[in-house]
């Protein structure tokens, strides 16, 4: 892969087994195994992607509900394995989906820190480095040591979106989530993500706000239950999306 | 992926392998009054109980009878809940595995491992009984590190199958703990290995691992004497057996796990 290249992904492609009932049990699925009634629909969440994010740019994922959007966010985040095709990705990333998701409820703050930062991959000696700084950002003070079930859905997403964006990442992978916690703690973020764009970082931001899309990117792609519809600037993708839901 | 990056992504992920054994020991505890001491005071009072019911009651008049009991339940305990919550490993942290990319073997692997760091921490227990009870030190004692360390690994490969088949079907938590019920019955916990084969069922035994590792235990710590070089070898093989079955199966069915989970 070249230098420049951040993400590529190449004629990509994720496959869901729909089973008409859910089976989860043993017993439904030994009848049904018996009598081989264990029917799949197959369902192509994504076919044949294929796009190139250079280094520095911002690319917009447009979309309408279900059309595969977060699907590709998953995929390129390495949550979710392609089923044919491939990505390949370049730095360190940063997802930034449902920010909080993941700290334990009988934790504190201060405890959740350390293992959010140790799920995304950070060592121990960053987490030292950087806990002040993430403390401070999320502007949680004391209340850094009571438990996180005790906290407010918009003090959760405030920690957790310090205690991701505390890497310097190259790639940048967001899903809506300007809008996180208060006014006050909304535009701090804004600011943040925007000095990260002023360093050259990578962005791969889903959303079915053009307007949004139009604000913060300079390339855009349009998803149509799972296809790549249109490729290109900002601008020219923009006018076919908005012919589009039209 | 080819080995060396496994094993950079291992190291990657290691603290949080730290982590997660952390939280699984710090919450088992917490809001408890007494803390990890419980699991000091747990084993203790269900040797009490244990050697109450077949020592008192049965008439059983071996003074260091206990130290039997408690070898065998500290052992099977940790196999017990180790399985148990390592079945659960996968599932119960599927908000995680949906969200952020890690490892998913590391959260089978954590789960087994502060199971296996609290029964470390138990096993002053025995010491402490074994003193009281003037159960005589021996070379062999040595020796117990074997029977811990293939208990491990078969725990181990145990709980990555486990929690593998859990994600599809959830019916296996419920069937492994009329299993593990059973399981306990066949390991000579609170009986003597004698009185199944007097009754020529002794087949149980050599199928049962957790019963060969537990009997070198015993062999090691109370007995004083060498381990069974049969039983060793038999634990062994099928340690290293369900390890590999378990790493191949892990790995050829995770990727689905989060269409399940």
């Amino acid at each position: 892969m070249q230098k420049d290249i951040a993400i590529r992904v190449k004629n990509m492609g994720i496959r869901f087994n729909l089973s008409r009932e859910r089976v989860d049990n043993l017993k439904e699925y030994m009848i049904k195994f018996l009598r081989r009634d264990l029917k799949y629909n197959e369902f192509w969440a994504l076919k044949e992607i294929t796009f190139d994010i250079k280094q520095g740019e911002r690319l917009g994922v447009l979309g309408l509900n279900g059309s595969g959007k977060s699907t590709l966010l998953k995929a390129v985040s390495g949550v979710l394995k392609p089923s044919e095709g491939s990505i390949h990705t370049n730095g360190v990333i940063a997802p930034l989906l449902e920010l909080g998701a993941g700290f334990s409820p009988e934790y504190t703050g201060r405890e959740n820190i350390y293992l959010y930062g140790a799920v995304l991959g950070y060592s121990k000696s960053f987490l030292d480095e950087k806990f002040d700084e993430i403390v401070d950002f999320s502007g949680l003070g004391e209340f850094i040591e009571v438990p996180v079930k005790n906290y407010s859905s918009g003090m959760k997403a405030r920690l957790g979106f310090s205690i991701a964006t505390v890497v310097e990442p190259d790639i940048l992978i967001l899903d809506e989530v300007l809008s996180v916690g208060d006014k006050k703690f909304r535009i701090k973020s804004e600011n943040k993500i925007m000095s990260m764009f002023d360093k050259g970082v990578t962005v791969l931001f889903v959303s079915h706000s053009l307007e949004q899309v139009m604000r913060l990117c300079d390339k855009a792609i349009i998803l149509d239950s799972g296809r790549l519809v249109a490729k290109g600037s900002v601008e020219k993708v923009g006018r076919i999306y908005k012919n589009m839901t039209e | 992926m080819s080995k060396q990056s496994y094993l950079k992504n291992f190291l990657k992920y290691k603290y949080l392998l730290v982590e997660l054994v952390t939280k699984n020991i710090k919450l088992k505890y917490r809001r408890s009054y007494l803390g990890i001491l419980w699991t000091l005071v747990e084993p203790l009072l269900q040797m009490l109980v244990l050697t109450l019911v077949f020592g008192v009651f049965f008439g059983k008049d071996d003074p260091q009878y206990p130290v039997y009991i408690l070898t065998g339940r500290l052992l099977f305990g940790f196999f017990s809940s180790a399985t148990k919550s390592g079945l659960k490993a996968v599932s119960s942290n599927a908000s995680m595995i949906k969200k952020v990319y890690v490892p998913k073997y590391i959260y089978v692997v954590s789960s087994v491992l502060s199971n296996f760091i609290t029964f470390l921490i138990s096993l002053v227990d025995l010491v402490c009984v074994a003193a009281v009870l003037k159960v005589k030190p021996t070379i062999y004692l040595l020796e117990a590190v074997i029977p811990l360390l293939i208990l491990f690994i078969f725990t181990i490969g145990f709980s990555l199958i486990l929690s593998t088949l859990n994600v599809f079907f959830r019916d296996i938590e419920y069937i492994w703990s009329v299993f593990t019920m059973l399981l306990m019955y066949a390991s000579a916990i609170f009986y003597e290995p004698q009185r199944l084969i007097n009754t020529g069922n002794d087949w149980i035994f050599n199928f049962n691992p957790i019963f060969m590792c537990i009997t070198n235990f015993r062999n090691a710590v109370l007995y004083g004497k060498p381990m069974e070089l049969q039983y060793f070898a038999v634990s062994s093989v099928i340690a290293v057996v369900s390890l590999v079955a378990g790493v191949i199966l892990f790995y050829k069915e995770q990727d689905k796990f989060i269409l399940h989970v």
